[in-house]
C-alpha cells in the first residue's frame, strides 16, 4: 500500500472510531439520567407518595397524590380537546391538502411546533385565566391542547398518506361517496398510525411545565374540580426541586420517575399499537 | 362531476380544523402584540439593548436575557452538533444492522424524557459534578482566557448550555438521519466505485448532498433551544447581568417569563414580560420557518422529525 492510501485508510478509521465514540458518549448521557432517576427515584417510593397529598413544607411523609390524579385529568382532558382538531387538521391536509390551503396549514403547523411552550403559558393566561378570572385546570388543558393539535395534524397526515391509494380507489369504484371512503377505508386503515400519533403528542404535553405556571398553576390540596387550580407532576417537581428541604427534593426525585415511568408507559404503548398492526415497518 | 351534498359537508368540516392551526397563530400573535403594546409603546426599540431590569423604577430592557438566550444556545450547538451529527452518521453509515434499532430508539427515548426531570437532574447530578471533576481543571487549563473567570456557584451559563446540549441531541440526531436515509444509495455507491474509503464517500458523497436538510437539522435544534424553558431556568441560575464567562449565573427570555410572570403586579411591569414572549416567539418562528425550508429541500415536504418532537 502506498503512503498515502494509508494514510486515507488510517484517516478512514480514525474517523470511524471517533463517530462510535461520539455516538456512545450521546447515548451515555441517557443511560446515565435514566440511572440515577431509578436509583434516586426509586427508594424514596412508598405507599404514602401514592395516596397522600402534600404535608406542610419542612415536614416529612406525605406524597403527591393530588398531582398524580391532576396530571392524568388535565392531560385527558388536553386530550380531549386536542385530538379532535388534530386529527382533523391531519385528515384535511392527507385528505384536500394539495392546494394553497393545504401549504400555508402544513407550513404553520410546523412553526408551531417549534414554538416555546412558555409562550403558549402567556397566551393561556391572557386568553383564559384573565377573562374567566382566576387559574384553573382547564385553562392548563387548554394550552397543552394547543401544543398538541399541530404534532397530530402532521403525524396523522403522514400516517394516512402511507394508505395505498389502490385502497381508495376500490372504495371509490364501489360507489362509495368521499367522505365514506375517506372515514371507513382510508381513515379506518390508518388508525393504527394515528393513535400512535396521538399517544405520543399525548406523552409530549404528559410532561410539559412551562405553560402550566400560570395557567393550572398548581394546587397543595387535592381537586378534582377542573375550575380550580391544580397540581401536576411536572409543577410539583420543579417546586420541590428548586425548594430548599431536603424533604423536598426526595419527593422531587420520586415524581420525577413516576412522571417519566408514566411518560414512558404511554410511548411504549404508542410503539406497540403500531407494531401490532403494521409489523417491523421501520 | 358534481361533488355529493354529504361529500361538501365533509369537506368543509375537515376545512374548518385545518382552518384552526392558521388561527392560532393569529391569535398567539395578536395576544401578545396588544399585552406587549405598553411597553412597546413605553421603550421602543431601545428594550433590546438596556440592560437595566428594575420593576420599582419601572425601567426594563431585554438585553440581559436576550444575551443569555443566545450564548446558551449557542453553547449548547457546540457541545451537541458533533454528538448529534455523530449519532446519525453512526446509524445511517456505520452502525452493524442489529444495532441500528436500539440505538434509535434509545436516542429516542432521550426526547421523551420531559424538561423538569432535565432540570431536576441538572440541580442535584450535573452542577455537583461539575463543580468537582470539570471546573476545577478546566479552569487550571484555560482560566486566564475571559470565558472562565469569577467563582463558580453552580447554576450559570455552562450548566444551562450543557443540559441544553443533552436535551437538543436527540433532536437534530433524529432530524439528521432521516435526511441521510433519504440520501440515494447510489450516491454512496458511486464513491465506493471509485475506490473512496468509508470515511470519505461519507464526507464527500452523503453529507454534501444532505447538506441543506442537515443544517435545518441544527437550525432546528437552536429553535428548541432558544425557546427551552424549565430546564434551564433550574440551573442558569436567572441573574439579569451580561458577562462572557461561562461560569457566572444567566438569565434567558424564556426563564424570565417563567420566574416573574405570575409575580409581576404592575401593567408595565406584566407588559415588558410580555415584549419578552413576543421576541421570543418572532426569534423561534423566524428560526423554525428557516429550518423547515432548507429541510424541505431535501426531504419534499415530508413530516420529518415528527416523531421526535
Amino acid at each position: 500500500m502506498s503512503g498515502a492510501s494509508l494514510r486515507r485508510h488510517l484517516t478512514s478509521r480514525v474517523m470511524t472510531v471517533l463517530i462510535v465514540v461520539l455516538s456512545f458518549t450521546a447515548v451515555l448521557a441517557l443511560v446515565l439520567i435514566l440511572g440515577n432517576l431509578l436509583v434516586k427515584g426509586a427508594s424514596s417510593l412508598d405507599w404514602a407518595f401514592f395516596t397522600k397529598s402534600p404535608v406542610p413544607a419542612g415536614q416529612s411523609g406525605g406524597g403527591v397524590a393530588n398531582a398524580i390524579a391532576g396530571t392524568i385529568l388535565i392531560v385527558g382532558l388536553a386530550a380531549l380537546i386536542g385530538v379532535p382538531v388534530g386529527v382533523g387538521a391531519g385528515m384535511y391536509l392527507a385528505e384536500y391538502g394539495a392546494g394553497r390551503l393545504g401549504f400555508a396549514v402544513r407550513f404553520v403547523a410546523d412553526v408551531l411546533n417549534g414554538t416555546p411552550s412558555i409562550v403558549i403559558g402567556i397566551v393561556g393566561w391572557t386568553f383564559i385565566v384573565k377573562p374567566s378570572g382566576g387559574y384553573s385546570a382547564l385553562a392548563g388543558s387548554i394550552a397543552l391542547a394547543i401544543l398538541m393539535i399541530p404534532m397530530l395534524a402532521r403525524t396523522t397526515e403522514e400516517m394516512v398518506r402511507l394508505v395505498p391509494h389502490s385502497l381508495r380507489e376500490a372504495a371509490l369504484a364501489l360507489g362509495y361517496p368521499r367522505w365514506r371512503t375517506s372515514l371507513k377505508v382510508v381513515a379506518r386503515t390508518a388508525l393504527g398510525g394515528i393513535v400512535t400519533g396521538c399517544l405520543v403528542g399525548i406523552a409530549r404535553v404528559a410532561g410539559e411545565t412551562a405553560p402550566l405556571l400560570f395557567t393550572a398553576l398548581g394546587n397543595l390540596n387535592f381537586t378534582t374540580s377542573v375550575t380550580q387550580p391544580m397540581q401536576t407532576l411536572s409543577l410539583q417537581i420543579y417546586v420541590y426541586a428548586t425548594g430548599p428541604f431536603d424533604e423536598w427534593h426526595r419527593l422531587a426525585w420520586a415524581s420525577a420517575l413516576v412522571l417519566m415511568g408514566l411518560v414512558l408507559v404511554i410511548s411504549l404503548t404508542a410503539r406497540w399499537v403500531t407494531r401490532a398492526r403494521y409489523g417491523r415497518i421501520r | 362531476m358534481t361533488q355529493l351534498r354529504s361529500d361538501r359537508i365533509y369537506q368543509r368540516a375537515l376545512t374548518a380544523f385545518a382552518l384552526a392551526l392558521p388561527a392560532l397563530i393569529l391569535v398567539i400573535l395578536g395576544v401578545l402584540l396588544v399585552d406587549a403594546l405598553p411597553a412597546l409603546r413605553r421603550f421602543g426599540p431601545s428594550f433590546l439593548w438596556t440592560s437595566t431590569w428594575d420593576p420599582v423604577a419601572e425601567v426594563y430592557g431585554a438585553a440581559p436575557m436576550i444575551f443569555g438566550t443566545l450564548a446558551s444556545s449557542l453553547l449548547a450547538l457546540l457541545l451537541a452538533v458533533p454528538l448529534a451529527l455523530s449519532v446519525a452518521i453512526f446509524l445511517t453509515e456505520f452502525s452493524p444492522r442489529w444495532l441500528r434499532q436500539p440505538v434509535a430508539f434509545l436516542v429516542e427515548l432521550l426526547a421523551a424524557i420531559p424538561s423538569v426531570v432535565y432540570g431536576t437532574w441538572g440541580i442535584f447530578v450535573l452542577i455537583p459534578f461539575l463543580r468537582s471533576y470539570v471546573v476545577p481543571p478546566l479552569k487550571a487549563l484555560l482560566g486566564w482566557t475571559p470565558f472562565l473567570q469569577g467563582v463558580f456557584y453552580g447554576n450559570s451559563l455552562l450548566a444551562g448550555g450543557i443540559i441544553l446540549a443533552i436535551m437538543i441531541v436527540p433532536y437534530i440526531a433524529a432530524v439528521s438521519r432521516e435526511v441521510l436515509l433519504a440520501v440515494p444509495t447510489s450516491q454512496r455507491e458511486a464513491a465506493l466505485a471509485m475506490g473512496a474509503t468509508r470515511w470519505e464517500a461519507v464526507r464527500t458523497a452523503v453529507l454534501p448532498y444532505g447538506r441543506a436538510g442537515l443544517i435545518g437539522a441544527v437550525i432546528l435544534g437552536l429553535g428548541r433551544a432558544l425557546g427551552e424553558t424549565m430546564a434551564v431556568t433550574m440551573v442558569i441560575g436567572n441573574r439579569h447581568d451580561i458577562g462572557v464567562s461561562v461560569l457566572q449565573p444567566a438569565y434567558t427570555m424564556a426563564a424570565a417569563i417563567a420566574n416573574e410572570f405570575s409575580e409581576a403586579t404592575t401593567g408595565m411591569y406584566q407588559s415588558a414580560l410580555v415584549e419578552v414572549g413576543l421576541i421570543l416567539f418572532v426569534l423561534t418562528v423566524v428560526v423554525n420557518a428557516i429550518a423547515r425550508i432548507l429541510i424541505w429541500r431535501v426531504a419534499r415536504g415530508a413530516a420529518v422529525g415528527s416523531k421526535a418532537l
